[in-house]
């Protein structure tokens, strides 16, 4: 197996005096689709966006591909970024550009591409995220919760990344919508072969689309691995968390 | 990672055009008008059989590119494996959008824009006269149950669209006081008429440029922080959250902002006022030797009191005008950032016009009241 594609060592996170990472070691193998867990504050969120860059560490290193985030050289960083995508909870669409300019946006900031290219790769995202054309012209405000998530994926692989970062897909959407969401990932992350890293709270989300899952706790790792060797580790937060009935009603459909 | 690129094959029975390499967007940079051109050569184009065993990667961009060269659909024979096929899949949806272009603007698209710019304004002027309704209704609400006055709310109004706008104002009055008084006494000495610039400042100053130059600043200053902050609560939900709790949103949010404003903007012009009048005393005093007795004994006689009451009634209806403008502005943003950066200088500039209009409205009502020897 090939270098993993994030590579987390030592990490130590603190707000204040509170401590919320204690020495945390992750290395997510390229290909896989890991999903991180843990209650609230148990720092999901915190250490999906010092993955990206939002936040540093106050201590350890975050390798992506192999290199670091921060390496003091504009150009190399601004490369790293582009082999990336990020969907965010609420999408964070521009609400200012409609959802043909928001898509078009990361393809237009590489300054080579002509307008005929990007607007051809535009429809083809809109179409992967099984959006009609005629929406490409609405506004984020005039989406529903639903399409701003799929504008916000089409958004996210506009520009081919390798990785990509989900903060609660399926938060907000009906059961319904958010399977369908769900069935687009999965569908998305075969075809384009791409490594995923998602932060839920979603059991069903966790396991229709997680092959490894990482639990968060007390300041650390807990567990590490396939769902059903997670979530036999006897912890009681993992025991909680993954209680009987809960699980039964997950893993009934469940997954090969 | 290997660089893209396009091979013609003429030896079997049939040209083949064998494609290798990663077609991906980061190998295509700088490469791609290259290809193109490549792919357009009459050869290739002719040629029928496509290989593409040999290639690396393919993305959408590699797969977008391919489909247009080969003039939005497969080749005849293509070789291909699966995964990059699953990918060709992919883009053929191009072949029925390609001609998917954005709403065109036609020749009526103008005269449309007219009559929706008149609708909107009739809109804006039903919503406004709504709200000065609601709030007389909100004003006999609170006069029948004055424990529900939202008093600590307009004392914070109070405190942040008056007491905060003290410095500023005042030295902006006093500026324009020296300026105003520097350019009179300028032209006054040629004619030796160097009393009357205590007349040509107490008018000028109380009657008219006091308030309209503390309108400006405050419809600036206040009326902005006003809509957006009513804009925000807007984009935030907090407004609906306000309602959901039985708080009617006029009595709560809108009425400690007018009524504040309408208690500070006569004070703010007085204060303002009297700052530029010193500023023109000073002015004078240095330019024309005008002592500061002189000045202020005889500014009562030349300036009848109508005019300062003019002025503070002007104060009052300014204040008005602008509270008002800049709550139906904040109450009508969409929630969207775009709209709340447009409200915002609607609302500043709207609350600008609507001063200068009613100031219009004063002179005109007002030109028996308060001149000297009339």
């Amino acid at each position: 197996m090939s270098d993993p594609v994030i590579d987390i060592r030592g990490l130590v996170t603190k707000f204040g005096s509170n401590v919320v990472h204690q020495d945390i070691d992750l290395a997510v193998p390229r290909g896989e689709v890991v999903a991180l867990v843990g209650g609230s504050g148990s720092g999901k969120t915190t250490l999906l966006r010092q993955v990206i860059g939002l936040l540093r560490p106050d201590a350890g290193t975050i390798r992506l591909f192999g290199q670091p985030l921060f390496s003091g050289d504009v150009l190399a960083d601004r490369q790293l970024r582009r082999r990336f995508g990020v969907l965010f909870q609420h999408g964070a669409l521009f609400s200012a550009l409609n959802v043909f300019e928001n898509i078009a946006f990361p393809l237009r900031e590489l300054r080579w591409l002509d307008r005929d290219a990007i607007r051809d790769l535009v429809m083809v995202k809109l179409a992967m995220v099984e959006l009609e054309p005629r929406h490409a012209w609405l506004m984020p405000a005039e989406l529903s919760g639903g399409m701003v998530k799929r504008v916000a994926l089409a958004r996210a692989l506009s520009l081919e990344p390798e990785l990509l970062l989900l903060d609660e897909p399926t938060a907000g959407l009906d059961p319904d919508r958010s399977q369908a969401f769900v069935d687009l990932i999965r569908g998305l992350c075969g075809q384009l072969g791409l490594t995923v890293v998602l932060v839920t709270h979603d059991l069903d989300t966790l396991a229709a689309l997680a092959t490894r899952v990482a639990v968060l706790g007390d300041q650390r790792i807990l567990a590490f691995g396939p769902l059903d060797h997670v979530m036999n580790v006897d912890h009681p937060f993992i025991r909680s968390f993954f209680c009987a009935e809960r699980m039964q009603r997950v893993s009934v459909p469940g997954r090969s | 990672m290997s660089a893209p690129t396009v091979s013609l094959d003429l030896s079997g029975a049939q040209p083949v055009v064998s494609l290798r390499g990663d077609w991906t967007l980061g190998e295509l940079e700088g490469r791609l008008d290259g290809l193109r051109d490549e792919m357009s050569a009459p050869g290739v184009r002719s040629a029928t059989h496509w290989d593409l065993g040999q290639i690396g990667r393919l993305d959408t961009l590699g797969a977008a590119v391919l489909w247009r060269a080969w003039g939005d659909r497969l080749p005849e024979a293509l070789t291909v494996d699966p995964r990059t096929r699953r990918m060709l899949d992919t883009v053929a949806v191009l072949g029925e959008r390609r001609r998917d272009v954005g709403p065109r603007i036609g020749p009526l698209e103008a005269v449309a824009a007219i009559g929706r710019t008149a609708f909107s304004v009739g809109r804006q002027m039903t919503a406004l006269l709504a709200m000065i309704g609601q709030i007389a209704l909100d004003l006999v609400h609170s006069v029948r149950r004055p424990h529900e006055l939202p008093l600590r709310e307009m004392s914070a109004n109070l405190f942040k669209t008056g007491v905060t706008a003290l410095p500023i104002t005042a030295l902006l009055g006093f500026l324009i006081g020296i300026v105003l008084s520097y350019l009179s006494a300028l032209q006054l000495r040629t004619f030796g008429a160097d009393v009357f610039i205590i007349n040509i400042l107490g008018i000028g100053i109380i009657r008219e440029l006091g308030p309209v130059l503390v309108a400006v600043l405050v419809a600036g200053r206040s009326g902005s922080a006003m809509t957006a902050q009513l804009g925000v609560m807007r984009v935030t939900e907090e407004i609906d959250a306000l309602i959901t709790m039985g708080v009617p949103r006029s009595l709560r949010l809108i009425l400690p902002k007018v009524a504040a404003l309408v208690c500070a903007m006569p004070l703010l012009v007085l204060w303002t006022s009297a700052a530029a009048l010193f500023g023109g005393m000073v002015a004078a005093s240095i330019q024309l030797d005008i002592g500061y007795g002189f000045f202020l004994d005889t500014l009562p006689r030349v300036v009848p009191i109508a005019n300062l009451y003019i002025g503070l009634v002007k104060g009052v209806a300014f204040g008005l005008v602008i509270a008002l403008v800049a709550c139906h502005f904040g109450l009508s943003v969409l929630p969207n950032t775009e709209s709340l950066s447009a409200n915002t200088t609607r609302s500043v500039v709207s609350a600008i016009t609507c001063v200068i209009l009613v100031d219009a409205a004063f002179a005109i009502a007002t030109r028996q009241i308060g001149m000297p020897g009339g």
